[in-house]
């Protein structure tokens, strides 16, 4: 038993890269140590009370609102702009058209992820200027001292526009019969291909004994962050300083886009991120009313802040997933895959945001999932199309390959004849290959032990029992069946290896950056580059330092979010935090050890090497009564009296961290689905998830990150789609269009966990964040077509809609019938 | 989601709402629990310039029995109808379907008042009150009223035969103890309204007619008559349904088509039917 209460399956031995410090911080089993207790989040108090304050919240003096004129046209030219009746609206200071705020763009909007060489990117500015090409994009700002009066004046802006023909579907796009940027000539982005041996395939393909061939669509989802976006952009009253306040993932990456975009010097800018509610890849961005609140606030000398609208976030914030997936798969008679190919189609949307390009190949270089599959073929070809850009949504890539590897391997079972566990088994990558290079040669994974995680999910569902009833049922006729869904994940995050990304051609790099500072007193403060909104760093860092330290977590202040507080870092998102922030906190914790033995062995006259630290002080080992406490080192440290010859004064530590290799986290997820096979109502009765994060620094916390993860996946499968219709307009734009599930439709979740250490860092932690979105919509979908197999159905898009389930059931009783009401 | 500018009322008690009504005529619009006004004005949808505040008139709050009725003040709010015992008893279905309105800050809000003149085709009580044969009585400034049966206030999608200076002040419903009763909400979220639902009281040898109404299959809440007649004639269950959908125009949006709306509806109503007790 842990300190968690449950049972550990596993500890797979960590590979002999893992320092000692690594492997004893991997123990999860000592109730004496910090790392690993179950501890309340000292976030919630003050977001509970309302302490917390949003961007919204902000008391800003003299601030003028913002608000955007925004397209009502999928694909149009802008004839004239008539603002003159808004401009003379009570309490309006100013409306400026794109033509009007030209100059005030020193570079386009940023795209940081030129994946290929000739990448297409169409020129990107914050208001559009001689056309529109999709719904919401933003063609003139108003600005007034009353956001009801900036929305009032909004309305009586006078948009001539000239409709043109629009594509919103990107297969149709790819034919470039409608273009979106006429100019261009094409709407093709960029082709990408991963296909190390194209012979080798083709081989394996013609000497199969079995193969599939699947369709799928990844919809395109609207990441619905529980608070919507928001900027405020404010001029320091002396010196030509300005402050931004935004609701982002990413105040140092905003900083330095903020600087490019606007022409002000970076070191002019300072970037502040307060509560943020949430975010999930749609605040990794750099968002044209970011830039616009910057640019106006500098125009004016006065603070310019903006809101997002609800309707807006589905109009103006980026959307996710967008995909039409290809995947064929060639296995030989007992089911082992020895080849597959994959093609996508990628939907851009109508520009380039910060990581649009790049999102479909996070997923293209691990499509062949927990699976040795040794000949691999990914081909993408990502597509302009007239609706809002696509970007990072929790996984970005990873879920829509997980998607479409875990459902081909249940179309193959039913091919093969065994069941879906059965054929998994077969094909598992054994732990004994790890590390283990991917077919793309590209990939190095670093760690997995996969099977224990399906055996104990299937224990924990009773599959021979669950088995029985749904047999039962359809012995019987029941018109409610059952369904079994079954999907072994993996990920590749914690996004890292700067050269990895450089090979990529990612502009930045993925280090970490973390001070750790003793104050004389005896508290501490934690500087991390990381940037959390809703994930709970400031409880996690101080349980990292407080374990290593051996004082109390009250004792240690997390600092973040501010670029002036927290100059350096590259933020949250990717599940990096903990392995690649979390670790730089780790060592520059150890780093302040270091030099506190130093300076205590020479204050006690004991060498360094033989102190420890117990408990909040430096002992003697083998002498307990010889010892000083951290922070009588610290007061030393500070004082600077009576130092080492050489040493610096203070006791703190700055570290920058680069990992040698991502994270490769790991699971087997198991959902039961009752289905009415009258109405098509689909109702997830149990889900089942058992994760592999690696040693946990908090179970509660890691337990909440997979609950959210979970239900978003969940929600791929059953609820959200942001729905265009053939002329680009949008059709979910509310939250009663496009549904968002609640409590009252989640079953309680059935957690556990395996232990595998990561190698390529010294706790061996993995990242969390994305794991339950990634692992819960092939195994729902999977779930949903296992119920349905006995009827014939083998083929079902997201989101499994009443409507569409009863429509494929229908189509496959009735094979020659054509089908009725088919799903829009 | 800002809404234009308006004007504010507040009523204290239901003289002073008609005389604003009578004052602005239709400039003004009522809110009572404001769940359904509020989001259309502030999508823009709905843009008055007058919101009469009638939400805080305790007068119009009660559940009570007048007869073989029970009266039913216009803004008893769907929770004290979900927790009424003299409901429970006197009118299970009534306190069964306010149950299933919305959420708990809905039902906390929104007045049955509110719902049956909102004439939103989707709502639940509304077609709860039909299958019942529900009476509204309506006030006017001049201190007159008039009774309107439920069947005949509805004339079109959040339209009504409502003067616009007329009020609801009160529901009256007969008692039905002991009857068979059903209600069928389809629909993906808990939250949502109905894609299609089907009330069915069943007179159960109590006397009366079977009642049979239908959610959002058309442009209002309506009575399934044909369902109702083949019942009448003493239709099986699984027979009347496939009625259902006579006289329906059921509408084709994102959470299902017309023709799967004509399908549901059977299924429904035919599980409304079987669960209420009618062979």
């Amino acid at each position: 038993m842990n300190a968690t209460g449950t049972d550990e399956l596993t500890v797979t031995e960590a590979a002999d890269t893992v320092d000692q410090a690594g492997l004893e911080a991997t123990g999860n089993g000592d109730a004496e140590r910090m790392f690993g207790q179950r501890r309340l989040r000292r976030e919630d108090p003050p977001l509970l009370t309302g302490e917390s304050r949003f961007i919204d919240d902000l008391d800003l003096p003299g601030a003028l609102w913002a608000v955007l004129v925004r397209s009502p046209y999928a694909n149009a030219n802008i004839g004239s702009i008539d603002t003159s009746a808004a401009a003379a609206a009570d309490g309006v200071v100013a409306v400026h058209t794109g033509a009007e705020l030209a100059e005030d763009w020193a570079n386009p909007m940023p795209c940081a992820w030129p994946v290929t060489d000739d990448m297409v990117n169409p020129p990107h500015h914050p208001l559009a200027t001689d056309a529109v090409r999709y719904v919401g994009d933003a063609v003139a700002v108003v600005l007034a001292t009353t956001r009801q009066a900036a929305v009032d004046a909004a309305e009586q802006v006078i948009v001539e526009y000239e409709p043109l023909p629009a594509v919103a579907d990107p297969e149709e796009a790819a034919a470039n019969q409608v273009l979106v940027h006429p100019d261009l000539g094409t709407n093709v982005c960029y082709d990408y291909d991963v296909t190390p041996d194209p012979d080798a395939v083709e081989a394996a393909f013609s000497a199969a004994a079995h193969t599939v061939s699947e369709r799928y669509v990844q919809q395109r989802l609207l990441p619905s962050a529980m608070e919507p976006r928001g900027t405020a952009a404010v001029p320091e009253p002396f010196g030509g300083n300005i402050t931004v306040y935004s609701s982002t993932q990413i105040p140092h990456i905003l900083k330095l886009m903020l600087a490019i975009t606007c022409g002000v010097p970076e070191h002019k800018v300072r970037v502040v991120a307060p509560a943020v509610g949430g975010g999930f890849g749609a605040k990794l961005n750099v968002y044209a009313e970011e830039v616009l609140c910057v640019a106006l606030a500098r125009r004016h000398g006065t603070p310019v802040r903006w809101t997002e609208t609800r309707s807006e976030t589905a109009q103006a914030t980026i959307h996710g997933r967008g995909q039409v997936q290809y995947i064929e798969l060639a296995a030989d008679d007992a089911g082992k895959v020895n080849a597959m190919k994959v093609r996508l189609v990628g939907d851009m949307g109508g520009y380039l945001q910060l990581l649009t390009p790049g999102i479909p190949l996070l997923g293209g270089f691990i499509y062949h999932g927990v699976y040795d599959i040794p000949n691999y073929s990914f081909k993408c070809q990502s597509v302009f199309t007239n609706a809002v850009p696509t970007d990072a949504y929790r996984g970005a890539g990873r879920p829509e390959a997980t998607y479409a590897i875990e459902r081909a391997m249940d179309a193959l079972a039913r091919k093969v004849g065994v069941t879906p566990e059965e054929l998994r088994r077969r094909n598992y990558i054994r732990p004994e290959q790890f590390p283990y290079t991917n077919p793309t040669g590209a990939i190095v994974m670093d760690s997995g032990n996969y099977e224990p995680s399906l055996t104990r999910a299937l224990e924990m569902l009773g599959i021979d029992d669950v088995r029985a009833e749904q047999q039962r049922r359809r012995d019987a006729g029941d018109s409610k069946v059952l369904g079994i869904g079954i999907c072994t994940y993996m990920e590749m995050c914690g996004l890292a290896p700067s050269r990895t990304l450089a090979a990529l051609k990612y502009s930045a790099g993925g280090w970490e950056a973390a001070t750790v500072r003793m104050l004389p007193t005896g508290g501490v403060q934690v500087v991390t580059g990381t940037s959390p909104h809703g994930q709970g760093h400031e409880t996690s860092w101080a349980m990292l330092v407080a374990d290593q330290l051996g004082i109390d977590p009250d004792l240690v202040e997390v600092l973040h979010s501010d670029t002036a507080i927290s100059p350096l870092g590259l933020d949250t998102y990717g599940s990096r935090s903990l392995s690649v922030g979390g670790t730089a906190v780790h060592l520059a914790t150890e780093q302040v050890i270091e030099k506190a033995k130093r300076i205590a062995g020479h204050l006690m006259e004991a060498s360094p090497d033989d102190l420890e630290v117990v408990a909040g002080s430096l002992q003697v080992k083998g002498t307990p009564s010889k010892s000083m406490t951290l922070q009588e080192v610290a007061f030393a440290a500070f004082a600077a009296h009576d130092l080492p010859e050489g040493e610096e004064p203070n006791l703190e530590a700055q570290v920058s961290w680069d990992p040698p290799n991502f994270t490769f986290p790991f699971g087997t997820h198991v959902a039961l689905v009752e289905i009415d096979t009258e109405t098509g109502d689909v109702r997830l009765q149990r889900y089942i998830a058992v994760d592999d994060c690696g040693p946990q620094v908090n179970p509660m916390i890691v337990e909440g990150q997979v609950h959210g993860g979970i239900l978003q996946g969940v929600a791929h499968a059953l609820w959200e789609e942001a729905v265009y219709d053939t002329d680009g307009q949008l059709r979910t734009v509310t939250l009663g269009d496009y549904l968002v599930p609640s409590a009252a439709e989640t079953p309680g979740f059935e957690l556990d966990h395996t232990v595998t250490p990561s190698p390529s860092n010294p706790m061996g932690v993995k990242g969390v964040g994305e794991a339950g979105t990634i692992g819960a919509a092939p195994t729902v979908m999977n779930a949903v077509i296992d119920g349905l197999s006995h009827l014939g159905v083998t083929a079902m898009d997201m989101p499994a809609s009443p409507q569409r389930v009863w429509s494929a059931i229908q189509s496959a009783e009735r094979p020659t019938a054509p089908q009725e009401g088919s799903a829009p | 989601m800002i809404p234009a500018a308006f004007d504010y009322v507040r009523a204290d008690s239901v003289e002073a709402a008609l005389e604003a009504l009578t004052e602005h005529g239709d400039e003004a619009k009522l809110m009572a629990g404001g769940h359904s006004l509020l989001p259309m004005m502030k999508l823009r949808l709905a843009v008055p310039e007058v919101i009469v505040d009638i939400g805080r008139i305790a007068e119009l709050s009660y559940i009570r029995e007048d007869g073989d009725e029970l009266a039913i003040g216009a803004l008893t709010r769907h929770r004290e109808l979900e927790t009424s015992d003299l409901l429970s008893d006197q009118c299970p279905i009534l306190h069964h379907v306010a149950h299933l309105v919305g959420d708990p800050q809905v039902r906390h809000r929104g007045t049955i008042g509110g719902s049956l003149s909102h004439s939103d085709p989707a709502s639940d009580l509304p077609a709860a009150c039909l299958a019942l044969g529900a009476t509204l009585v309506a006030a006017k400034a001049d201190g007159s009223s008039r009774r309107i049966p439920i069947g005949d206030l509805y004339t079109g999608f959040l339209e009504t035969t409502l003067d616009p200076t007329e009020m609801i002040t009160e529901v009256r419903v007969p008692k039905r103890p002991g009857t068979s009763w059903n209600y069928q909400k389809f629909n993906r979220r808990a939250i949502d309204w109905a894609i299609v639902g089907v009330a069915a009281v069943l007179p159960n040898g109590s006397g009366g007619a079977p009642g049979v109404a239908l959610v959002n299959m058309g442009s209002t809440s309506i009575r399934a008559t044909a369902t109702e007649e083949a019942l009448g004639q003493g239709a099986s269950a699984a027979d009347a349904a496939q009625l259902a959908d006579d006289g329906t125009e059921p509408p084709d949006d994102l959470n299902g088509s017309a023709d799967y709306r004509r399908h549901l509806v059977k299924v429904l109503t035919r599980r409304a039917l079987e669960a209420a007790g009618s062979g």
